[in-house]
């Protein structure tokens, strides 16, 4: 007989009941392999339907359309030319999905050493003021310096934003969800200043002096387009970066001392502290690392395809808090965060485009990505649910799962 | 005890996927006798109760109760036919009373909706001065010791009626002077005619209270015995299938250069009390010595600052000579310190990482693990690979978390990456802790090796057994101070009564 093994999944009562948020969604992560977020994600869509469906309209329409208006039908009509919507449609979804991956990533970097980082959207909102202000600036430079200086400089601004959570937690214990929060709300209010009428980055257009929208950042600071057409939204190089930020996060994270740290933390900070490893150290660096991204994430939007932005844009920005979703139904892996942000990119785009009123009520285009959203942070946040379900599928049929751990015989 | 059967199990057996964990296992249970369930871990006891608890359903064998035969679908089933189970992990509610914990569920009433406290207190009362526990009824239970909520358990059950009552390893958590306080409670409620079914690994305890005692093996009924005529090696060939050495064999100690000393050393604990006050000691290359003491009384805090886990207020630790101030966890490792923590799980191992992880949990950031930090996983798994064959761990290899294995597998891990880093000084604090009679065999006979080696070795442990089956030379800890130090021949007697502050000579 082979030796019982104990299974980590096997009491998620005890579990939750000791652990942080963090140790509990880390093992409601563990739980089922690929099936609890594509079950997440099936369920969130069947309830989002039923949505639709009281509204009236057909949800398989709607989702076709969706699907349509994401252009992800252009994989199917690869030959069309890109200059056909459904090309375009594909380059303005994965434009939505540079940005996501980014914040996504943000979240996901924080999870690894056990934080919840809340503040993808104030360290956006940091990164692209930044990227504003430095783009806008220096306008006399040529092209690679001065875009480099713009990202480099708002990406170290989102990652000194986050990381005023990482001290606050290392050194008084405050709670990081509280502090990106509260972070969250003054980088708001301060976007809202600076970008409002009179603030300090309002645009300097004599005939637009009350519009409370940025000036452009100066040509130079703009990022080429490979997809598309320069000035129309093409898809700029943005997107390669950001594919780039997933293969650092993965190397960081699984092929260096720095990421050996930051999940010894993250799994165990009392077996982190024992192995030598400086705990606090790391919450304020995993917590920097976290916020570069989401810095990135704002500056890549500015020069790579807003060039400038407005009060009301401040207001209805929601990338950060998307990035949660995409972290978390990505299992804050590298793979899971980008399949994550092109999906929630393709819903974010797809639901704006091409919907006529005879499939969706107009009003609720737009927040049946945010209902999808909120039902995905919900069932996972809910992982108490998913694994209940997830362990009396298994009592009942114990024998087909061979493979399954085994629960302790005694 | 009489001849009468309350309960029998026939032919038991539950089989989970790829695991026998009960195959046709036997046990009858007379009115008012202590029935000691021991095995191994994973032998599957705790299955078997499991099933009796209702919490299981058996995939064959019966269950008579009183003659009866009996099937139960759940807890309150069993519950309410008179069964009653200590779990190893309690069930209170700490800022309830102990009256309000146990009448729960079933609270008397009155006005027809209010709690009648008067009379819950009254009743759990009078049950406390029948059974002698000693436990005061309006206490709160986060106020009162673990002995005393253990005692608020048997109570919920017995004000459920119940007439058999299972205790899941009762004494895990008890100090030596809260378990003899239990067996004389166990005593006086089989006087009362209360079936009690006691589980455990702990040979001596059963000894000590059990009147039968079946031995399980790998799922099997291996032999019901009277307590009478069995001994220590009998049960323990009967556990684990072999003979085992209970005595851990070693030559006398042929001791070197002091290699860990410590001076005049105080340490607080979190909430600012000194728990270690002014204690100095050496131990040499070549030597074991014992630190033995009721749990709480310094020992956490001396090894925490000992190993850079907690800063000390003052003094100094020298580790093969080399001065230590406020050693960091870091500095205490790369000066020569070892160390074997007494909560492996909670500190010892990252339960989700590899096996290879963890071993190199101190040294990942040095070559070869990394260079330039830059982590090269294949020489962790080629290391770890070297040492799961050295120190025999089963139940995985290099890619399996180390929560997959066996407590005992799990400790031989964490001895595997101390020992492996050849550290001058090895600190291993309750290294057997909840381990089994074949880990706890390797693990003795591994500090013992690894003394004749050269290594000095401090053994810190509330397992009194164990202090005076390994060490050179004892010391007694009693709240912060190092009270009595003993050549390797000190009686237990004598040991026991320093424990509890009362230093006196026993009389040769």
């Amino acid at each position: 007989m082979s030796e019982p093994k104990r299974d980590l999944v096997e009491s998620p009562e005890e579990a939750a009941a000791t652990g942080t948020l963090a140790a509990r969604i880390s093992l409601s992560q563990r739980a089922g392999g690929v099936a609890v977020p594509v079950a997440t994600i099936v369920l969130a869509f069947l309830i989002g339907g039923l949505v639709v469906l009281a509204t009236g309209h057909n949800p398989l329409d709607t989702y076709r359309d969706v699907f349509n208006g994401a252009g992800l039908n252009w994989f199917f009509h690869p030959t069309t030319s890109t200059q056909g919507a459904a090309a375009y449609n594909l380059s303005q979804t994965l434009l939505q999905s540079t940005t996501l991956i980014l914040t996504g990533l943000a979240v996901a970097f924080a999870f690894r050493c056990g934080m919840f980082n809340i503040g993808g959207q104030g360290q956006y909102f940091v990164g692209l003021v930044v990227a504003n202000w430095l783009g806008v600036s220096f306008a006399d430079m040529s092209l690679l310096p001065h875009a480099l200086i713009t990202i480099v400089g708002a990406t170290l601004a989102g990652a000194a934003w986050a990381g005023i959570a990482g001290v606050l937690k290392a050194t008084t214990g405050a709670h990081e969800v509280i502090s990106t929060i509260m972070l969250n709300w003054i980088a708001f209010y301060m976007a809202s200043w600076l970008f409002g009428d009179g603030g300090p980055l309002q645009t300097s257009d004599p005939t637009r002096q009350t519009v409370p929208i940025s000036n452009d950042v100066a040509r130079s600071a703009q990022l080429p387009v490979i997809w598309g057409t320069h000035g129309f939204q093409g898809l700029d190089i943005g997107f390669l970066i950001a594919i780039a930020a997933l293969v650092v996060f993965w190397a960081l994270i699984n092929r260096t001392t720095l990421g050996f740290e930051v999940r010894a933390v993250g799994f165990n900070p009392d077996a982190a502290a024992y192995g030598g490893i400086n705990v606090k150290k790391n919450l304020i660096r995993a917590m920097t690392i976290s916020g570069a991204f989401a810095g990135l994430a704002g500056a890549l939007d500015m020069v790579g395809y807003l060039y400038h932005y407005g009060q009301l844009d401040v207001q209805v920005s929601q990338v950060g808090f998307i990035g949660i979703a995409v972290a978390l139904l990505g299992r804050n892996t590298a793979v899971g965060t980008f399949l994550g942000a092109v999906l929630f990119g393709g819903l974010l785009y797809g639901t704006t485009q091409g919907l006529s009123s005879n499939v969706i009520q107009p009003e609720l285009a737009t927040n049946l990505t945010y209902i999808i959203q909120g039902l995905v942070v919900l069932f996972i946040g809910a992982d108490l649910l998913i694994l209940y379900v997830w362990n009396s599928r298994r009592r009942l049929r114990p024998r087909r799962a061979a493979r399954a751990p085994v629960k302790a015989a005694a | 005890m009489s001849d009468e059967l309350v309960l029998e199990m026939r032919g038991i057996r539950k089989e989970f996927p790829g695991v026998v964990a009960n195959d046709d296992v036997s046990i009858q249970l007379r009115r008012g006798e202590v029935h000691a369930l021991l095995g191994e871990n994973g032998a599957g006891k705790s299955t078997l109760m499991n099933i009796l608890y209702g919490l299981y359903r058996p995939d064959a064998g019966e269950i008579r109760l009183n003659g009866k035969p009996v099937s139960f679908a759940s807890a309150s089933d069993a519950i309410e036919a008179g069964i009653g189970m200590v779990h190893q992990h309690f069930m209170l509610i700490p800022v309830m009373t102990v009256a309000e914990n146990v009448v729960l569920g079933t609270e008397p009433v009155k006005d027809g909706v209010l709690l009648d406290e008067a009379s819950a207190e009254r009743r759990v009362a009078e049950m406390a001065k029948t059974f002698n526990f000693a436990v005061e009824p309006g206490a709160l239970v986060q106020d009162i010791g673990v002995g005393q909520q253990q005692r608020v358990e048997i109570m919920k059950a017995l004000y459920r009626n119940a007439d058999i009552l299972i205790l899941d390893e009762p004494t895990a958590v008890l100090t030596p002077q809260e378990a003899q306080d239990l067996f004389e409670i166990l005593r006086t409620l089989r006087r009362e005619g209360i079936s009690i079914i006691f589980i455990s690994h702990k040979l001596k305890e059963v000894l000590e209270i059990a009147d039968r005692i079946t031995v399980l093996r790998r799922g099997k009924t291996i032999e019901t015995v009277p307590r009478e005529g069995a001994t220590e090696e009998s049960l323990a060939r009967a556990m684990v299938g072999r003979e085992v050495l209970l005595r851990v064999e070693k030559q006398a100690a042929d001791t070197g250069e002091v290699l860990l000393e410590v001076e005049d050393l105080h340490v607080t604990d979190d909430r600012g009390i000194e728990k270690v006050r002014g204690v100095s000691f050496q131990v040499r290359a070549g030597e074991i010595v014992g630190i033995a003491g009721v749990d709480g009384n310094g020992q956490t805090e001396l090894i925490e600052a000992l190993t850079g886990l907690r800063r000390a207020e003052r003094g100094l630790i020298r580790v093969g000579g080399r001065e230590l101030h406020h050693p960091s966890t870091r500095e205490a490792l790369d000066a020569g310190l070892g160390h074997i923590p007494e909560d492996r799980q909670r500190r010892g191992l990252v339960l989700e990482f590899s096996l290879a992880e963890n071993i190199a949990l101190h040294d990942y950031a040095t070559l070869p693990d990394s260079k330039w930090g830059w982590l090269f996983p294949g020489r962790l798994v080629e290391r770890a690979k070297r040492l799961i064959q050295e120190f025999d761990v089963r139940g995985g290899g290099p890619f399996t978390p180390a929560g997959a294995l066996s407590g005992g597998n799990q400790q031989k891990l964490v001895a595997a990456r101390e020992i492996s880093r050849d550290p001058q000084a090895l600190i291993a604090a309750q290294p057997t802790r909840g381990l089994d009679v074949g880990a706890i065999e390797y693990l003795h006979r591994r500090l013992v090796t690894e003394r004749d080696e050269g290594r000095a070795i401090l053994l810190v442990s509330l397992e009194l057994d164990e202090i005076l089956s390994l060490s050179d030379r004892i010391l007694v800890i009693y709240e912060g101070e190092i009270v009595g130090e003993h050549g390797g021949d000190v009686s237990e007697e004598q040991i026991g009564f320093e424990m509890v502050g009362v230093a006196r000579e026993v009389p040769a």
